[in-house]
């Protein structure tokens, strides 16, 4: 045989999609033999990696860096606050919620889309201001103030721990689990033409607008998810914390730390986050100031980031959305293989 | 005549918004660089300001011929490191580091300093002191101060980039980097001087809104930077005089709405601003420049 072969990977994916799902599965067992205080360490986790996985997609894959994702962050939270007023239970408002800032995605979308680049940037962060100021309007969302969740189920503490840290892991996989799909689908292709060549893409009919609307939308559901997952973990809602604007330094200082474009660089960013969270919590403000100066060094020296600097030496893909091409003489000899395109830049 | 004052006021404050604006406004022209430290840089300033005071006693009015000169020297520093090695790689690469030097800079404010807010007491009663125009309308001296150092600012930014030798590299090199290359000019050093220029006005703006009210670490972004921005995109991006005009509008929205209520006055000048970015998104001043 003297064909050429494309792949989506060097090695098996079977092999990766068996070890995500034991993985899943024992992380859905912690709860069974973790105490509470890690429990919610994890869903802070889930919730930034979702964050992350969301921002990598609009930074790492459209090109949109936008610095006002705190905006669905927070409708999200307010989201499950509204319907927890009117007493729908708070686990399935969480999907509602996700739903409902996809929706607000829309309208922001239209508002923001005619900038480009560094003033997208600032203008999607006046717009989360704006909407954190309409907000604050609403008295029975407890204006300025916020609001804790008036109708907690009534379950003990560790059950709804638990109930929460489950929600948190449905939500990061599910993210997760689209992330890697839509990036293997045609979006991914979409994507990866309008990063190597807009004009290109463009005259060979791909719409430009409408892929990055949908890769903006997309990031407004899971930033509502993860915002709605914030509000079920902390039983309260207040407009300065859901609507701040650290909520988009740590989801890219993340993206950026672990590997911006790859669906693997959030989560060892996210990782690399908890620990320096850790390390640092008694030191106040000091683990958003060593994050941010670890992702400074990061883009400037290593940019493609932890993930990056493995797969150079490792190439490992966990989630392969990219291809390689394999040469006849590579077949034979499974070796020398020459990368076509490879979704690591950015 | 409540409404007549909130206009006048509005295109007061306008000024100090202007100064908010012309160094983002000016690096963005050069280099492309939309540096979302912006705001944090003009509140160290003030706080350089702060410190310049507790040490030398030099009267806050002064203060700034020690503090520019600071800032513009960082200014020229931070773009020939940071910056240059950031827009080497690419655009996206500017805007995580400049991000990145906004939440560093701002949390490294409240480590540091603490969260409690500061001013600039402007120990002068002409400075302090207004006069009456007519039993309703007031004219801080102050914002008049600031209204005319801002006229002054771009005035002066105007005849230098038009006219001075540095101006027109700056020009020369904001239109086409490469020819001017060709041409000479070593476009990194004049990327260094627009960078010093802009944190230059950026100290000044923040020694300005010190000496207009109070300041914390947080006053970098939620005021400032974003009101430069607003102030930009209403007024047309890479006009100068444009940021006047823009400023003048933020300012006479946001008084307009404090009118109606106090809580109202962020939310209008957004709301103007977003209604500019959907009806005429080059601007009120602009010649039809997108970005």
């Amino acid at each position: 045989m003297n064909d050429f072969k494309v792949t989506r990977s060097r090695r098996n994916v079977a092999w990766t999609g068996a070890g995500a799902l034991v993985v899943v599965v024992v992380f859905a067992l912690f709860p069974y033999i973790f105490v509470s205080g890690t429990l919610n360490l994890m869903v802070q986790g889930f919730i930034v990696l979702t964050l992350a996985t969301m921002w990598n997609l609009l930074a790492g894959y459209a090109g949109l860096v936008s610095v006002g994702q705190q905006a669905f962050v927070g409708l999200g939270a307010y989201a499950v606050l509204f319907l927890n007023i009117h007493r729908l239970s708070m686990f399935t408002s969480v999907p509602i919620a996700a739903v409902f800032c996809g929706i607000a995605a829309v309208p922001l979308w239209w508002l923001v889309s005619r900038l480009r680049s560094g003033y997208f940037a600032i203008a999607t962060w006046v717009l989360a201001t704006t909407v954190m100021l309409v907000i604050e309007k609403i008295p029975s969302l407890g204006s300025g103030t916020g609001l804790s969740l008036p109708n907690t189920p009534n379950l003990s503490s560790a059950v709804l721990e638990a109930d929460t840290y489950w929600i948190g892991l449905a939500v990061t996989v599910l993210a997760l689990a689209s992330a890697y799909l839509l990036l293997r689908g045609r979006l991914g292709l979409v994507l990866t033409a309008i990063r190597d060549d807009e004009v290109a893409a463009r005259s060979s009919g791909v719409r430009t607008g409408s892929a990055r609307m949908l890769v903006f939308v997309i990031a407004g559901i899971g930033c509502g998810a993860a915002g709605a997952l914030y509000a079920i973990s902390q039983l309260i809602v207040q407009p300065t914390a859901a609507f701040s604007v650290q909520w988009t330094a740590e989801m890219a200082f993340a993206v950026v730390i672990g590997g911006i474009g790859t669906i693997e660089g959030p989560i060892l960013g996210t990782a690399v986050y908890l620990i320096l969270q850790q390390t640092l919590a008694s030191y106040n403000a000091w683990y958003l100031i060593v994050l941010g100066l670890v992702a400074i060094v990061v883009v400037l020296v290593a940019r493609r980031g932890l993930w990056g600097l493995a797969d150079d030496y490792l190439h490992v893909r966990l989630f392969p959305v990219g291809y390689w091409l394999w040469t006849p003489e590579a077949l034979a000899s499974r070796r020398g293989v020459t990368r076509l395109l490879s979704r690591t830049g950015g | 005549m409540a409404w007549v004052n909130a206009i006048i006021q509005g295109i007061l404050i306008g000024g100090l918004y202007a100064l908010f604006a012309c160094g983002l406004s000016l690096m963005f022209g050069v280099m492309k660089v939309v540096n979302l430290a912006h705001g944090d840089l003009a509140v160290v300033g003030g706080y350089v300001a702060v410190g310049v005071i507790a040490v030398t006693h030099v009267p806050v009015l002064a203060s700034f011929l020690i503090v520019v000169p600071l800032m513009a020297i960082l200014g020229y520093v931070l773009q020939r490191t940071v910056i240059q090695t950031a827009l080497n790689r690419s655009i996206l690469t500017t805007l995580l580091v400049t991000f990145g030097l906004s939440v560093v800079i701002e949390n490294g404010l409240l480590q540091f300093i603490n969260a409690g807010s500061h001013s600039l007491g402007v120990g002068n009663s002409i400075i302090t002191g207004s006069f009456k125009v007519n039993s309703q309308i007031q004219l801080a001296y102050l914002l008049l101060l600031i209204f005319g150092v801002a006229v002054v600012v771009l005035l002066g930014l105007q005849y230098f980039l038009s006219r001075s030798k540095y101006g027109r590299m700056i020009r020369a090199v904001a239109d086409d980097q490469e020819a001017a290359q060709l041409s000479g000019i070593n476009y990194r050093h004049v990327f260094g001087i627009a960078a010093a220029i802009a944190f230059g006005t950026a100290a000044l703006a923040g020694i300005a809104y010190g000496m207009y009210t109070q300041f914390s670490p947080t006053t970098g972004t939620d005021t400032i930077l974003l009101f430069a921005f607003a102030a930009v995109v209403i007024g047309g991006l890479g006009s100068l005089w444009g940021t006047l005009v823009g400023g003048i509008v933020l300012g006479v929205a946001q008084q307009i709405g404090a009118q109606i209520s106090a809580s109202d006055q962020l939310l209008a000048g957004y709301i103007v601003f977003l209604a500019v970015l959907v009806v005429r998104p080059q601007g009120l001043v602009a010649r039809g420049a997108r970005t």
